[in-house]
C-alpha cells in the first residue's frame, strides 16, 4: 500500500513539475537567439559588408555558427578579442588591414543629384534629391565606404575622423620602471 | 557664530605656498598685444560666433552666442578688432586647437553701453536668462554655466546653500583676494542666488588659513544686512571639493551617481556669485577674472586678466626667474602643465605658476604597489585607488565601474601619498576617457543599427507596396478589358432587344424575355472570347525559355520539330522569326 502511495505522489510531482515546466518555458520564452544578440553588440555595425556577409547581423549569426571571428576589420584587433573573450575562442590575428575611423565626404561642386548614394548607404547618412545636391550626415556616416563605387562622378572621399578636444583621449601613463634603471646604470 | 562643523574621510595637508602671492593687493593686468578668446569656455553646447575678421567690437560685446540651453555667451574681453575666427592652441592637456576670436584690441578699452538691470523687477526666468547671456559660469574650475544650477527643484525644498570661499589647493589665493577687497559685491551676489533658490539657509565655507577673507566677508554680510553664515572650515585638501564642503557644512554626504540638489544642496563658487552681481548690477558681462600668478616668480600676486590674454604675457608680469621652464594652469594637485606657453586665459584658469625643478622636482620612477593602503586612506571618496589602478593598468573598465571610479574627483590625495610614486589619476583619467569613448562608440553602433534595420525595413515595405501596386493595377486592367467586352457584346444585343418589341409592337413578354437571354449569353461568349483572345496574345508575347545562343543546328531541330508540330494541327503556325532574332 505504501509503495503505491509513494509512487503517487511521486507522479503527482512529476505532472505538476511538469506543467510548472511547461508554463515557463511558454511564459519566459526567450525572443531571438541570446548569444547571437551579444555578438552582434560587439560588432561595429558598421553595416560595410567587408565580413562578406550583408551586414552586422548576418556575420554575428555566421558567427554563432562557426565562422571565424577575424572577419570584421571595422572591429579592429580590439573587436576580435571581445570576441574571443565572449566565445571563449582564441584570438586571431585581423583578416584584413585595420583603418582609422573615417566619414564619407561628398564633393558638393560636382554632385550631380544622382542618387545612388542615397541607395546604396545602409544607414540613410546622406541627404538630397535627385537633380540636387547631396551631402552627408557626419553623426550618421559609419564609414563603410558603400557610397564610393556608386558615384558616376567619384565626387565621395573618405576623410579620417581628426582628433579634437571633444573626442580626445588621455593617454595610457607611461610606465618608466625600466629607463630608470638603465639611466642609473649609464 | 558657532556651528557643529563635520569631517570628512581622508584629504591631505600639502604645503599651501599661499602666503606668497597674497602679499600685494589685486592689480589690473595691462592690455595684452591680442587676446584669443576660446567660444567653448564652460560645460554644454560650443557658442556659435556671431562676429567675423574686420568687425569691429566693444568691451562687452557679444561674439559667441550661447547653443543651447546648457551653454553660455562668449564677450569681447576689451575694444577693438576681430582679426581672425580660426582654430588655436588651447589651455587643454590635449595642446589640441578649437575655434577662438582673435582680437587686436585698440587700445581704447571702451565698453558697450552697460544698463544696470532694475533687479527687483525682474522675473526669475529673466534673471537666469540674463546671467547666460552674459557667460557667467561657474570660476571655481568645472565652468558650469551657473543659470543652469539656479532653477530650484520642485520634489527636493532647497535646505542650504553652500558658498565655497574654501580655495584648498596650494598656491592658489584669487578667491582669498577676491573676498578679501570685494566682499561687498560677492555677498550681493549670493543674495541672487538666494532669492532664486530661496534655500533655508546659506553658508559660506572659507578653510581657516585665510582669517582676513573671513573677517572681510563677516563685515559686508553685516553691512548688507544678510543673514549669512560665515564658517571657517578647518584647512585639509580638498576641503574645497563640493561633495567635501557640503560635507563639512552641513554633514549631508551626497550619495554615488546622484546629485547634492536630491538632497536640497546648491554649492556657487565666489567668484562666480561676484560675477553675477556685476552682470546684473552693472550691466557686465563676464570678460575678466581674477588670476594668481606664482611659482618661480620675483612678484607673486593676483591679475585682473582679460580673458584670453596670452599666459605668457600674463607671466611675464610677476617677472618669471629665468629658469621657468612651463606654466602650470590650476594648482600643482588638479592643474596641468599648459602645452604651449601662448595659451590664453580662459574662464577656468584660476592659477598659474611658473614651473621649474625646485618647485616640482622631477618625480622618481613608478614602483610596484606595495599594497599599502595609504591612497584608500587619503581617499576624500572612500573609494580604493589601488583597486581602480590595478584594473585601469590592465585596461579591465568594467572592473574600474564596479569600483566606482566615475566618483573619483580626480583630486590627487592618492598619488600625493603613495609611496610607490604611482601617478595613479592619470591611470584614472585614461580609464574614464577610454570608458566615454567606449560609451561614445556603442551609442554611434546602436544608432546606426536602427537607421540600418528601418532602412531594411522601408526597403522591404516598399518592395511590398509596389508589388502590390502592380497586382492591383493588373486586377483593375483585366475588369476593365472585361467590362468592355461585355459591353460590346451587349450592345448589339440589346439594340435587337430592343428593335424587336418595336417592330411587332406590344409583344408578351415571353418574347422580350428570350432576346434579353440571348442578349447574356452572346455578352458572356464575348467575355470568354476576349479573355481567350488576351491569353493568347500574351503566350504569344511570351519567348519561349532558353532558346536564346542556340547553335544552328538546335535551331534547326527546333524548326523541324515545330514544323512537324503545326503539320499534325497540333499549334497554328507562327511567324517564322528564329529565336536569335527574337530576342534582340
Ligand atoms: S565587416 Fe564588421 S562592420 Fe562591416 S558588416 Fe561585417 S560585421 Fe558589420
Ligand atoms: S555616407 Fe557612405 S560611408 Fe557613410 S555610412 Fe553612408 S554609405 Fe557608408
Ligand atoms: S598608496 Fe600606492 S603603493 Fe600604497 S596601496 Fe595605494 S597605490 Fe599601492
Ligand atoms: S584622485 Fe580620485 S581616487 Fe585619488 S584620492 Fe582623489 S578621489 Fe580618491
Amino acid at each position: 500500500m505504501d509503495i503505491l502511495l509513494a509512487i503517487a505522489i511521486m507522479a503527482l510531482g512529476a505532472v505538476v513539475l511538469g506543467a510548472l515546466l511547461g508554463f515557463a518555458s511558454v511564459k519566459f520564452k526567450v525572443e531571438g537567439d541570446p548569444l547571437i544578440e551579444k555578438i552582434e553588440a560587439i560588432l561595429p555595425q558598421t553595416q560595410c559588408g567587408q565580413c562578406g556577409y550583408p551586414g552586422c547581423k548576418p556575420y554575428a549569426e555566421a558567427i554563432a555558427n562557426g565562422d571565424e571571428i577575424n572577419k570584421c576589420p571595422p572591429g579592429g584587433v580590439e573587436g576580435v578579442q571581445r570576441l574571443a573573450d565572449l566565445l571563449g575562442r582564441e584570438v586571431k590575428p585581423l583578416d584584413a588591414e585595420e583603418k582609422p575611423k573615417q566619414i564619407a565626404i561628398i564633393d558638393e561642386n560636382t554632385c550631380i543629384g544622382c542618387t545612388l548614394c542615397i541607395q546604396a548607404c545602409p544607414v540613410d547618412a546622406i541627404v538630397g534629391a535627385a537633380k540636387q545636391m547631396h551631402t552627408i550626415v557626419a553623426q550618421q556616416c559609419t564609414g563603410c565606404e558603400l557610397c564610393l563605387p556608386p558615384c558616376p562622378v567619384e565626387c565621395i572621399r573618405m576623410e579620417v575622423i581628426d582628433e579634437n578636444i571633444d573626442n580626445w583621449k588621455w593617454k595610457y601613463p607611461v610606465v618608466e620602471i625600466k629607463a630608470a634603471a638603465l639611466q642609473k646604470a649609464a | 557664530m558657532l556651528m557643529n562643523l563635520f569631517k570628512f574621510k581622508g584629504g591631505v595637508k600639502p604645503p599651501t605656498n599661499k602666503t606668497q602671492s597674497v602679499g600685494l593687493p589685486i592689480a589690473i593686468a595691462p592690455l595684452p598685444s591680442k587676446l584669443v578668446v576660446p567660444l567653448h569656455q564652460s560645460i554644454g553646447g560650443m557658442p556659435r560666433p556671431v562676429v567675423q575678421a574686420g568687425d569691429k567690437v566693444l568691451k562687452g560685446q557679444l561674439i559667441g552666442e550661447a547653443d543651447g540651453r546648457i551653454s553660455a555667451a562668449v564677450h569681447a574681453p576689451t575694444s577693438g578688432t576681430v582679426v581672425d575666427v580660426a582654430m588655436h592652441i588651447q589651455p587643454h592637456p590635449s595642446g589640441l586647437d578649437a575655434l577662438c576670436v582673435v582680437i587686436e584690441p585698440d587700445g581704447k578699452d571702451e565698453w558697450i553701453d552697460r544698463q544696470p538691470l532694475d533687479y527687483a523687477a525682474m522675473s526669475p526666468e529673466q534673471v537666469r536668462e540674463h546671467l547666460q547671456q552674459s557667460g557667467v559660469v561657474g570660476l571655481g574650475g568645472a565652468v558650469f554655466p551657473t543659470h543652469g544650477k539656479l532653477t530650484a527643484s520642485k520634489t527636493v525644498p532647497m535646505e542650504e546653500m553652500v558658498i565655497n570661499g574654501a580655495e584648498c589647493e596650494p598656491f592658489i589665493t584669487c578667491d582669498d583676494l577676491l573676498m578679501r577687497e570685494r566682499a561687498e559685491e560677492v555677498v550681493r551676489g549670493i543674495g541672487i542666488f538666494r532669492d532664486l533658490l530661496r534655500p533655508k539657509k546659506v553658508l559660506i565655507g572659507i578653510e581657516d588659513n585665510k582669517p582676513e577673507a573671513a573677517a572681510a566677508m563677516r563685515a559686508a554680510v553685516a553691512a548688507v544686512g544678510e543673514d549669512f553664515a560665515v564658517i571657517q572650515v578647518p584647512t585639509l585638501y580638498p576641503a574645497g571639493g563640493a561633495k567635501q564642503l557640503i560635507r563639512v557644512l552641513t554633514g549631508k554626504e551626497v550619495p554615488a551617481a546622484k546629485r547634492s540638489t536630491d538632497l536640497g544642496v546648491q554649492c556657487f563658487n565666489v567668484a562666480t556669485a561676484y560675477t553675477a552681481w556685476r552682470a546684473i548690477a552693472h550691466g557686465e558681462p563676464v570678460v575678466s577674472r581674477l588670476v594668481t600668478v606664482t611659482g618661480n616668480v620675483h612678484d607673486p600676486r593676483n591679475y585682473e586678466v582679460l580673458i584670453g590674454t596670452p599666459m605668457d604675457e600674463l607671466l611675464k608680469l610677476a617677472r618669471p626667474h629665468p629658469d621657468t621652464d612651463g606654466i602650470i594652469m590650476g594648482g600643482p594637485m588638479m592643474g596641468f602643465l599648459v602645452p604651449d606657453v601662448h595659451v590664453p586665459v580662459i574662464k577656468a584658469t584660476n592659477c598659474l605658476i611658473a614651473h621649474d625643478d625646485r618647485l616640482f622636482p622631477p618625480k622618481a620612477p613608478e614602483m610596484p604597489c606595495i599594497r599599502c593602503g595609504a591612497c584608500a586612506q587619503a581617499c576624500p571618496h572612500e573609494l580604493q585607488p589601488f583597486e581602480m589602478y590595478w584594473f585601469s593598468r590592465a585596461k579591465n573598465f568594467g572592473k574600474t565601474q564596479e569600483y566606482n571610479i566615475f566618483d573619483c574627483i580626480e583630486c590627487g590625495c592618492c598619488s600625493f601619498v603613495c609611496p610607490s610614486r604611482i601617478p595613479l589619476v592619470q591611470y584614472f583619467r585614461f580609464a574614464k576617457s577610454e570608458i566615454w569613448a567606449r560609451e561614445r562608440e556603442k551609442n554611434a553602433a546602436d544608432q546606426a543599427k536602427t537607421r540600418f534595420e528601418f532602412k531594411q525595413l522601408r526597403e522591404e515595405r516598399e518592395k511590398a507596396d509596389k508589388a502590390e501596386k502592380l497586382a492591383k493595377a493588373a486586377a483593375a486592367q483585366a475588369a476593365k478589358k472585361a467590362a468592355e467586352a461585355a459591353a460590346a457584346a451587349a450592345v448589339p444585343a440589346d439594340a435587337s432587344a430592343e428593335a424587336t418589341p418595336s417592330a411587332s409592337g406590344p409583344a408578351p413578354a415571353q418574347t422580350s424575355a428570350v432576346p434579353a437571354v440571348d442578349a447574356e449569353k452572346a455578352a458572356k461568349m464575348a467575355t470568354i472570347e476576349a479573355a481567350m483572345a488576351r491569353a493568347k496574345a500574351q503566350r504569344e508575347a511570351v519567348q519561349p525559355k532558353n532558346t536564346e545562343n542556340l547553335t544552328s543546328e538546335q535551331q534547326r531541330a527546333a524548326s523541324d520539330i515545330e514544323a512537324r508540330r503545326v503539320a499534325a494541327h497540333l499549334i497554328e503556325p507562327e511567324p517564322a522569326t528564329p529565336a536569335g532574332e527574337k530576342t534582340e
